[in-house]
């Protein structure tokens, strides 16, 4: 495929993602959080008992806990939970089928190119639109080797025996407010189970569309790879620019049980009012190995740290991350890595870039207790500043106990030299096209973890947010 | 047609470091430039291609008749100005193939893509011309190279870029005996009646090589003496010091 063509794939790039359509919903439960609220969501998606006392017992826990902002940022308490809409759809179920979708849906998933990536190169695709799944499907292939791949409301609904023993158990409802806020409202997101031994060749992916304003969206995805099975799960969110805040604060649960391997790649490229607030987290049981792969551009305020807990020996577990901070955004990101077998091994790179006043933090946690032997860690955290006034933080915590393990740690910090842009200048290019081509320098050997198709688009995507900023 | 700097007056902060300099030199003519360490003769060098931190206090350098000291140095890259730099800087992650590529790109009207696959023959055929090895073209653009690969590899972006006039700054120094071969060959080839050279060095060995039209001595932030290539020989056996006695007298 040439660059030219993989581009106009998948076109998520900001000026294309910001349109809207007017709303229309039939299903609505209205301004701000109440019993009332939950009631309603769990109501309309006619769920089990079990699944409403689990959302009520999550809003007790999410009103008791406080804002975070004694470690985070101050930022967060812009967000009123008063003025949030919490559930917006025209139905529960998706269609199997891109012609029975409501047209300004599938207007808005055309523009985005998603049924054209189906077509090329995708195993299945979910599409969701603000709360719920307008769109959603799996190659028959794969069906009939028994791979589950439905939206969250579908798959407690249809596969209670396969999901509910995982649910909530990666990500306990009160690991942090956002988990419980989650657990409260949450709607759409996917949930995936490939059985033992199936590895499915190609992606599948989701993709997060928000296009209410003063809306909240909170999907939520648990992913099951059996003994031995393989998938890569890749999803995008847009939203269009609202005067609004916008909140997405997602749950994630992975689990690969022994032999298993699961990679996860988000490529996000929010609106500048979105905060962002996702909990992510995998269990990696006997020699398995999760890997999260995450490019977070654009957003308010991104806070995000992906988690891998080695539960069995030679499990391994990944965070590779790519965090861009234009004017006004703050990227905070990272990743946890809890070691809890022998011989366990975790790698965390993460590159930054902060452009104008932009601020990009790394939180990182690593924890390898005294009666492990023969883990290892490694974490590499590395930050670009393009301006003067570009900021950039670092907070890694490396807890070691014990001394049968191997860790290494670099960071460091460095600037593009304006010599290095005069080289550049001095061979033709613009100062924003030498910017740009030094930002995709520093992040080169990270971009090439991503699916070709994703690695034009954001080789793109930081062409875009490096135009205008230097100067 | 050439490159014609006159009257040229440059500080650094408050410093002057070329101090009404005169110089021409047309297009299908190489012109040497040598003199004494920090005569300016690199500080000119960055001032004809551009570079921001050289304060031009007075005179002209135009370029086939047109104002230089009004274009970015971008610009005057794609008009078709080179330099090849005495201390070529490194560009992390990026290969010199794409590094290339989007100089050449950046020539190109909007909308108009390059031709990958015309532009990689391009590129090897170049890179053997010059003996380079071909895992050049992934690796990061100077990055971890040797002194002379560096050297070699501004050879290689100038004969890619095809400028019409080139300004080569201490190209030799770095260079073992075969390497000065292999890149005053590639100077050599391309050489024509369309393209003018500046060649910035201390050693007349490189001049055996690259037979210059015309020998010009700076010092002090001028040229204070100019003749055929005879000069260079002259200079190198009796130094600097005479040639400045021989102006002032
Ligand atoms: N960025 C700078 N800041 C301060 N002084 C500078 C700067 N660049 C050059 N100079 C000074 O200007 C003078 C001329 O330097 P330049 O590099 O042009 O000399 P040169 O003739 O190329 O010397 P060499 O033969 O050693 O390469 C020197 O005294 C040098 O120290
Ligand atoms: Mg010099």
């Amino acid at each position: 495929m040439s660059a030219a063509e993989a581009t106009s794939a998948i076109d998520i790039d900001r000026s294309v993602g910001d349109f809207s359509y007017p709303e229309s919903h039939e299903f609505d439960a209205g301004v701000g959080l109440t019993d009332k609220t939950i009631d309603y969501i769990s109501g309309v998606k006619k769920e089990a008992e079990w699944i409403r006392e689990f959302r009520h017992r999550a809003l007790k826990i999410f009103r008791d806990k406080p804002m975070p902002t004694h470690w985070a940022s101050d930022d967060l308490k812009e967000i009123d939970f008063d003025k949030i809409r919490y559930y917006l759809a025209h139905g529960q179920q998706p269609t199997r089928s891109w012609d029975d979708v409501p047209d300004d849906m599938k207007e808005t998933f055309e523009r985005l190119g998603i049924p054209e990536q189906e077509r090329k190169f995708l195993a299945g695709v979910e599409a969701q639109f603000d709360s719920e799944a307008a769109y959603s499907n799996v190659k028959e292939s794969l069906q009939k080797e028994g791979v589950i791949f439905v939206n969250s409301t579908e798959g407690l609904r249809e596969h209670p025996e396969i999901f509910r023993k995982w649910f909530g158990k990666v990500i306990p409802t009160s690991d942090n407010k956002f988990s419980a806020l989650n657990s409260a409202v949450f709607s759409g997101g996917s949930f995936i189970y490939v059985p033992p031994g199936v590895k499915v060749s190609h992606p599948l992916q989701a993709y997060f569309r928000i296009n209410a304003e003063n809306f909240g969206q909170f999907e939520r995805t648990l992913i099951i790879c059996d003994e031995g099975s393989e998938v890569m799960y890749m999803e995008g969110c847009t939203a269009p620019k609202f005067e609004t805040t916008t909140l997405h604060s997602a749950v994630v649960e992975l689990v690969a049980m022994k032999d298993a391997k699961i990679q996860y790649i988000t490529v996000q490229n929010w609106s500048a009012n979105v905060f962002n607030l996702v909990t992510k987290r995998g269990v990696a049981h006997e020699n398995a190995e999760i890997r999260w792969i995450d490019c977070n551009i654009g957003s308010r305020l991104t806070m995000k740290y992906p988690g891998v807990v080695m539960k069995g020996r030679k499990a391994r577990g990944e965070v590779i991350s790519i965090a861009l901070a234009n004017d006004g955004q703050h990227q905070d990101t990272g990743a946890k890595m809890i070691h809890a077998a022998d011989e366990t091994t975790s790698n965390v790179v993460s590159k930054s870039i902060s452009v104008g006043k932009g601020r990009s933090t790394y939180r990182g946690q690593v924890h390898i207790p005294k009666h492990l032997k023969g883990c290892k860690n490694n974490t590499e955290c590395d930050a670009l500043l393009i301006n003067t006034k570009s900021k950039t933080d670092t907070y890694p915590a490396i807890t070691v106990r014990g001394n049968q393990h191997a860790t290494q740690h670099e960071a460091s910090v460095s600037q593009v030299s304006e010599d290095q842009i005069f080289y550049m200048k001095q061979r033709g290019l613009s100062e924003a096209e030498a910017m740009s081509l030094s930002v995709n320098g520093f992040v080169n050997d990270l971009v090439r973890e991503f699916p070709m198709e994703y690695s034009v688009e954001l080789k793109r995507l930081i062409d875009l947010e490096m135009e205008g900023s230097v100067g | 047609m050439s490159i014609e700097i006159s009257d040229l007056k440059v500080n650094i902060g408050d410093q002057p470091i070329i101090k009404g300099l005169n110089l021409t030199f047309p297009k299908g003519e190489v012109h040497a430039i040598m003199g004494p360490n920090g005569s300016g003769k690199s500080t000119l060098a960055k001032v004809i291609s551009g570079h921001e931190d050289y304060e031009v206090i007075g005179g002209k350098i135009t370029m086939d008749g047109v104002d230089l000291l009004e274009m970015e140095a971008d610009e005057r890259s794609r008009e078709g100005l080179f330099m090849a730099f005495q201390y070529p800087h490194e560009i992390p992650g990026v290969t010199n193939a794409n590094f290339i590529r989007a100089a050449l790109q950046a020539r190109l009207p909007k909308g108009e893509e390059l031709d990958a696959v015309a532009y990689y023959k391009q590129l090897y055929a170049e890179m053997d011309k010059l003996e380079m090895d071909r895992k050049f073209t992934g690796r990061a653009v100077n990055e971890g190279f040797s002194g002379g690969e560096k050297k070699r590899n501004e050879i290689l972006q100038m004969a890619m870029l095809k400028p019409s006039y080139a300004v080569l700054d201490e190209t030799d120094s770095g260079l073992d005996i075969d390497a000065l071969k292999v890149v005053s060959e590639g100077v050599n080839r391309m050489r024509s009646p369309e393209r003018g050279f500046l060649v910035i060095t201390h050693y007349q060995r490189l001049l055996d090589y690259i037979v210059p039209d015309v020998v010009h001595v700076m010092k002090g932030g001028k040229i204070i003496r100019s003749g055929d290539k005879s000069l260079a020989l002259e200079l190198e056996e009796r130094g600097y010091d005479w040639v400045l006695d021989e102006t002032a007298a």
